[in-house]
């Protein structure tokens, strides 16, 4: 009976996990590596200072265009208006014209820009002043981007980043507040981040801009103002968070809840409300990277936990939650004592009427009281 | 405190052309514009003559730069643009009082394209726009309790509290849509369907300067020309996209050119009566099978591009004031009804508050309307064509699966 069980995909991932060595070293993987190591040491030392998701992501991109000549930044309103969300600001001031552009209302045209700058060696920063204009451009994200390294065979690399907010905005409506993480983390090809925090923003733009690939970083409007501490190797400039590498905000011992953006927060305050309310300690799991998806952080959990719940702002059908449950099903069947479950968007075009739209994202007590279901309290 | 706001709109006229900035602006300098002959009748027409600066024209014999019209519609014009106004002031207040949520797009200062176009066509006709639409679903007709009540996010909204202040939607009225350019291809459709059904009718197909540069417009322009759809497209150049003046987004800023094979017509958005008559011009010209026309609204903004945005960093208080002094479309067609003794300053005045009562008692209305209860009959409804639905639309749990 142990047999089969080495044969189940958990069994190898498990296995695989330290045995794996990169097949190709163009790109330093190890530096990415070492400075999440290094975050992990600094969390709790002095130093650290509270920094809004808006200014880290300033941060970053101000970092990166210092240290590269060929990044540079182009949207709508980034440079005189300083971002439609105030994201760039001061960049124009710091860095020029030539590397801070404001482009005209095109999103299909500057992104199919923005690739063919990066197809001949620049490395572009595409901001979408929402990722809902994204959709304009999404041809020229997949099948300009995404592909053309693999339909190359290799010879020729596309290294561009795509930035903007994403997902629910507050009263806007249908056509301006909807989650593209799903669609973008299912194309091969492409990198797809999404930060909470002040360090995830900062460092995984950082690491975006640096990947060689094309990356899709999902930001969050509402996230923007939110200050977080900012630990002191996380203020420097070389400081780079692996995509890939999800992170445990809240380690726990009765339920695993995996969430992604926005939703991390509201994950830890139901966390805290679970422990108050019934004593019980929910692990929370920072996805941090959509694509890769760290399946072995999530995997690592269950095991330890048994209980699986994930949390997203998706449409609930083919989503980000979805796809967690099935590989938890492919690689963590066995450690599951109850089925997994989900917590999402429901399946509705944003209302604009706010107690419909309430009912349209998850809540913290739709969280708390699945949570509670789940482990029968 | 609102009639003081409104106040401020009757701002003193002064005669003198404006903005030596912009080098080839129209302006609504009416010392060209007369009529003669005013009948005592309300509802006997006569004709007025248009300023000279009325039009520019590309590939295009210009209309007729006179203008039949009767006193009455001369006032229900005045009427209207007030109307807008006063609306969109009340949506203003509203907005800073935190009953509007999320994105609030004003069309203060823009109102004589709105009622210039409906002026000139017949329900019939269809009209499409981005989200600058409170005064075009107006116009179309929807009322003010129903479009504030929309922005109010109540259950008697326009679109029931479910699209808000973008998305407002009436008979022959296709949005209110939210994504910079989509609505222009859209409306060529409107008026592929006008052509395939034989009607004698044409689309009225609006979208800002900003958005004038989306590839998509350029692909409607081609397959309209190609198939000669009676479509009117229509650029309104309010100057600026967001905080980006026309200059840094477009290469050729004169809109009304960007057809390229399709003839132009340059319009003083800022005259009621203009507008008007090149929109009659252009739906008899698309009508009679002559094909698209690219429409140039010359208009201006006076407030920021939503609520969120101040709309003094990318300008100065100087240019707003002088738009504002010299360039009002109320104030402008209200000088020349008195100029051509179409009606008295006590008339005015009476329509004046007749139209500001009237919107705001909507508006009292809209703001005692409920909101939709939050169930989920009421969130999943309409999500598809009533009887058609699929048998379950998932809620954020699988317990919140809502059967229909």
């Amino acid at each position: 009976m142990v047999a089969p069980r080495l044969f189940r995909p958990a069994a190898r991932l498990v296995s695989s996990r330290f045995a794996a060595a990169p097949l190709r070293s163009a790109f330093a993987q190890s530096a990415c590596a070492q400075s999440a190591l290094r975050v992990r040491g600094y969390a709790s030392e002095s130093g650290t200072k509270e920094v809004t998701v808006r200014d880290a992501l300033n941060e970053a991109l101000a970092e990166e265009l210092e240290l590269n000549e060929k990044t540079f930044i182009l949207g709508e309103e980034v440079a005189q208006y300083n971002g439609a969300y105030k994201v760039t600001r001061g960049l124009l001031d710091r860095f020029g014209p030539k590397r801070v552009i404001d482009t005209p209302i095109t999103e299909a045209g500057f992104t199919g820009l923005a690739v063919g700058a990066a197809l001949a060696g620049l490395h572009p920063i595409a901001e979408f002043m929402t990722f809902n204009f994204a959709m304009q451009a999404i041809d020229q994200i997949i099948n300009s981007a995404a592909k053309t390294h693999y339909m190359s065979g290799g010879i020729q690399p596309c290294n561009v980043t795509f930035r903007g907010p994403n997902g629910f905005a507050a009263g806007v409506a249908a056509q301006h507040s909807q989650d593209y993480s799903a669609w973008y983390g299912s194309i091969p090809g492409l990198k797809v981040v999404s930060p909470w925090s002040s360090e995830d923003a900062k460092g995984l733009l950082k690491a975006a801009i640096r990947d060689p690939n094309p990356v899709v970083v999902l930001e969050n409007e509402l996230m923007y103002g939110q200050a977080f501490p900012m630990s002191e190797a996380a203020q420097k400039n070389d400081f780079v968070l692996p995509i890939g590498k999800a992170k445990i905000e809240r380690p726990g011992s009765d339920l695993t809840i995996v969430s992604v953006s926005r939703c991390v927060g509201q994950s830890l305050s139901a966390a805290q409300t679970l422990k108050q309310q019934y004593g019980v300690d929910a692990e929370v799991i920072n996805l941090r990277s959509i694509k890769p998806l760290d399946v072995e952080t999530i995997i690592a959990s269950l095991k330890k936990t048994g209980r699986l719940m994930v949390v997203e702002s998706g449409y609930p059908m083919f989503g980000v939650a979805s796809e967690i449950l099935a590989l938890s099903m492919e690689y963590g069947f066995d450690y599951l004592t109850a089925p997994a479950v989900r917590v999402t968007g429901a399946e509705v075009p944003t209302p604009y009427a706010v107690g419909l739209e309430n009912m349209s994202f998850p809540q913290e007590d739709t969280i708390v009281t699945q949570a509670a279901k789940l482990l029968r309290l | 405190m609102l009639y003081r706001i409104a106040a401020r709109q009757a701002a003193p006229l002064r005669r003198q052309a404006f903005a030596p900035v912009v080098r080839r602006s129209v302006t609504t300098d009416a010392a060209t514009a007369h009529a003669e002959n005013v009948p005592q009748e309300d509802d006997k027409p006569f004709t007025v003559r248009l300023s000279d600066e009325s039009f520019e024209t590309y590939e295009l014999d210009p209309p007729p730069y006179t203008l039949e019209t009767t006193k009455k519609e001369l006032k229900q014009m005045y009427y209207d643009m007030v109307s807008v106004r006063r609306m969109e002031m009340a949506a203003d207040r509203l907005y800073k009082e935190k009953k509007i949520r999320g994105f609030c797009h004003l069309s203060t200062g823009q109102e004589a394209v709105a009622v210039g176009i409906e002026h000139a066509i017949t329900r019939q006709d269809k009209v499409i726009t981005a989200y600058r639409c409170h005064g075009f679903a107006l116009m179309r007709g929807g009322t003010v309790k129903s479009i504030i009540g929309e922005l109010l996010g109540r259950r008697e909204g326009i679109a029931y509290g479910k699209g808000g202040s973008m998305h407002m939607f009436a008979e022959n009225f296709y949005g209110g849509n939210g994504i910079v350019g989509a609505q222009v291809p859209v409306g060529a459709g409107l008026a592929f369907a006008q052509q395939y059904n034989e009607q004698p009718n044409t689309s009225i197909i609006l979208y800002g300067d900003g958005a004038s540069n989306q590839g998509q417009v350029f692909e409607a322009f081609n397959m309209a020309k190609l198939w000669n759809l009676p479509a009117l497209f229509g650029c309104e150049n309010n100057k600026y996209g967001m905080g980006t003046s026309a200059a840094r987004s477009s290469a050729l800023t004169e809109y009304y050119k960007r057809g390229q094979y399709i003839p132009g017509l340059k319009v003083n958005g800022m005259d009621v009566l203009a507008t008007k008559a090149a929109v009659q011009y252009g739906k008899d010209y698309a009508v009679s099978g002559k094909g698209p026309l690219v429409f140039e609204y010359v208009t201006y903004r006076y407030g920021g591009h939503s609520m969120s945005d101040p709309g003094t960093t990318y300008r100065s208080r100087e240019e707003i004031q002088r738009m504002r002094s010299t360039n009002d479309p109320i104030a402008g067609l209200k000088q020349k009804m008195l100029e051509w003794g179409v009606t008295s300053e006590e008339e005015l005045k009476a329509i004046d508050k007749s139209a500001r009562n009237h919107v705001d008692e909507e508006v009292a209305i809209a703001e005692k309307m409920a909101v939709p209860d939050n169930t989920s009959r009421i969130l999943f409804e309409d999500i598809y064509v009533r009887g058609s639905e699929p048998r379950w639309m998932r809620g954020r749990t699988v317990d919140e699966t809502f059967y229909y």
